[in-house]
């Protein structure tokens, strides 16, 4: 069957003239920020996967290890892992040593193919779902991003870490299994600056996303982040944060979603009215709203207006 | 070459005499330009001599829809009078139909879901009882796949038990009636799983007079759930919601203003 995936591959491999032009459009402007002792930040767009930005909307973690550089997710495309390795080789002429994902996300992963042959780290549940969810993410990617996308691939991380102390190339972290975006969100927190690389746990003025999401469970690890009294935050999306506002914000943002919802169910909305709703201030400055509300009134609803309404035989 | 001009004119002819055919006694100018409208106004209403597209008849959704599965729409048609029923469907698709909709005593404005199968013009065409049509219209872009994969119960153990589980209630005080009932709703397109769908649903008094009463078709979502609207303080106490599947289940369930959970 031709997709949309193989008509890219093929026109991919056609000696065309517009196609230099074309990718000298189409190319990432990484930029690596130095915020503590051998730590750099990729800053992300706040926006929504888009052509203009072609999918580099999350926060990348570049670490000074023994014999490299440990990165911290991998973005959204080959085309952005490549990116990466340009990008870590002007840091550190040995590049890459070590790779982890935070979690299955395709924002979070989807460069893993170019690290074909270093390890890349994940907790067991994030592996078994970019198994199981992989492909269909691939697909909606390719729908939204289309030429960013050329010649990406489905490659999950390939080595499995519990909780607990970590030493990554040489340099230690307290790995923090946890979960609630996801079905598995690992924190890390690095043990020589005290900095949490919270992955999307945590969202500094861009709306957290909740396509995989349990709302409860999320509320508990910002509590165990919290406890950890990081020195800074490098939360998934967004601005990199030393108050710990960004914990703050998010754990305001998720019970103000849960009880906005809650409170639709009881009073007889649909989805639609829902959506429609304004936010408040302080949420509707955040980036990718209102979409992001809106996505998730679509991802929550249905199972909370079952908790809500009684049954009726 | 005098038979091959004869052969290319007589076809001309044919296909001149199809075109005119096909089109639909009163042709409209679709505000949507999406290709199907004229298609669907033939064999959905059955080619009705007095339609219009009319602003008055409003739909409301997400530009882009986040789950195929559950597609959330608000067909408000309150500004045209006397409406008898209104006919929800989407151009593109392996089923246009969604559903029928007859307001009955309720308002003509009702909350729904539905699977998407691609992105597509979605219509409300409502059907006043002197015989005139109002369409609306609103476009949903879409990844697609709604309508041909298996529903979420073909995957769990327990969805007979569930089966045509009610949950709902009323708020008098603003005229609402939210009701989800549990089913399937099996496109009869997944590969080796048969129709399998809610046909007739329909909320009534206690004394069998219909309040509102929907025709559903196999696009409408899976545990399909609605809010129907009513004059504020129209509601009487309880009210019994009454439905069957193709085969053969009955629904039946009562809505009050009772305690939520």
């Amino acid at each position: 069957m031709l997709t949309r995936r193989t008509t890219l591959g093929l026109l991919a491999s056609l000696p065309l003239a517009p196609r230099a032009f074309a990718q000298a459009r189409l190319s990432y402007d990484l930029v690596a920020k130095p915020l503590a002792d051998g730590i750099w930040m990729v800053e992300g767009a706040t926006d929504y996967f888009s052509m203009q930005n072609g999918g580099a909307i999350v926060n990348i973690t570049l670490i000074k290890g023994d014999t490299g550089l440990i990165l911290i997710d991998t973005g959204s495309s080959r085309r952005y892992g490549e990116a990466l390795v340009t990008l870590a080789r002007s840091l550190d002429l040995r590049g890459i040593s070590t790779v982890v994902n935070t979690h299955h996300h395709p924002d979070h992963f989807f460069g893993n193919q170019v690290f074909a042959g270093t390890p890349i780290f994940a907790l067991g549940e994030t592996r078994q779902a970019a198994l199981t969810e992989g492909e269909g993410f691939a697909d909606n990617m390719y729908r939204i991003l289309g030429d960013w996308m050329r010649g990406t691939e489905v490659v999950p991380p390939t080595d499995v870490i519990a909780g607990g102390d970590l030493r990554l190339d040489g340099r230690d972290f307290l790995a923090l299994p946890l979960g609630g975006h996801t079905v598995a969100d690992l924190a890390l927190l690095d043990r020589r600056t005290g900095t949490l690389i919270a992955g999307d746990l945590v969202f500094h003025d861009r709306a957290p996303t909740t396509p995989s999401a349990d709302l409860p469970r999320w509320q508990n690890a910002l509590d165990a982040l919290d406890a950890q009294n990081p020195a800074l935050i490098l939360p998934g999306h967004g601005p990199a944060d030393p108050t710990g506002a960004s914990i703050t914000q998010t754990r305001d943002y998720l019970h103000w979603l849960d009880t906005t919802l809650r409170d639709g169910a009881r009073s007889g909305l649909d989805m639609v009215e829902l959506m429609d709703s304004p936010l408040p201030e302080r949420f509707a400055a955040m980036g990718a709203q209102p979409q992001e509300y809106q996505r998730s009134v679509t991802h929550l609803f249905p199972a909370v207006e079952l908790e809500e309404l009684p049954r009726g035989n | 070459m005098f038979l091959r001009t004869t052969l290319v004119a007589l076809l001309g002819l044919f296909a001149g005499a199809a075109f005119a055919l096909d089109d639909p006694q009163t042709p409209l100018t679709d505000p949507m330009q999406s290709g199907m409208w004229d298609y669907h106004q033939k064999g959905l209403l059955g080619d009705p001599a007095d339609i219009r597209f009319d602003d008055r008849v409003v739909l409301r959704a997400p530009a882009s829809a986040e789950d195929s599965l559950n597609v959330p729409l608000l067909v408000d048609a309150t500004a045209i009078p006397d409406v008898k029923r209104i006919v929800i469907s989407a151009d593109y698709g392996p089923i246009p139909h969604i559903l029928t909709y007859y307001p009955e005593q309720a308002d003509a404005k009702l909350s729904l879901r539905f699977k998407i199968d691609q992105a597509t013009a979605i219509r409300a065409s409502v059907e006043t009882h002197s015989g005139t049509w109002h369409v609306g219209s609103i476009y949903i872009d879409a990844a697609g796949g709604g309508c041909t994969a298996a529903s979420h119960a073909y995957a769990s153990d327990d969805w007979e038990e569930k089966l045509g589980e009610v949950h709902g209630r009323l708020w008098s005080a603003t005229g609402r009636a939210r009701l989800i009932v549990d089913h399937p709703m099996d496109t009869g397109l997944a590969d080796g799983i048969p129709v399998f769908i809610i046909q007739d649903l329909s909320l009534q008094r206690d004394d069998g007079t219909q309040l509102a009463r929907l025709e559903l078709a196999e696009p409408v979502n899976e545990d399909p759930a609605f809010t129907f609207y009513f004059a504020k303080g129209a509601l009487p106490a309880s009210v019994k919601v009454v439905g069957r599947d193709n085969n053969g289940n009955r629904i039946r369930g009562v809505l009050s203003e009772g305690e939520l959970n």
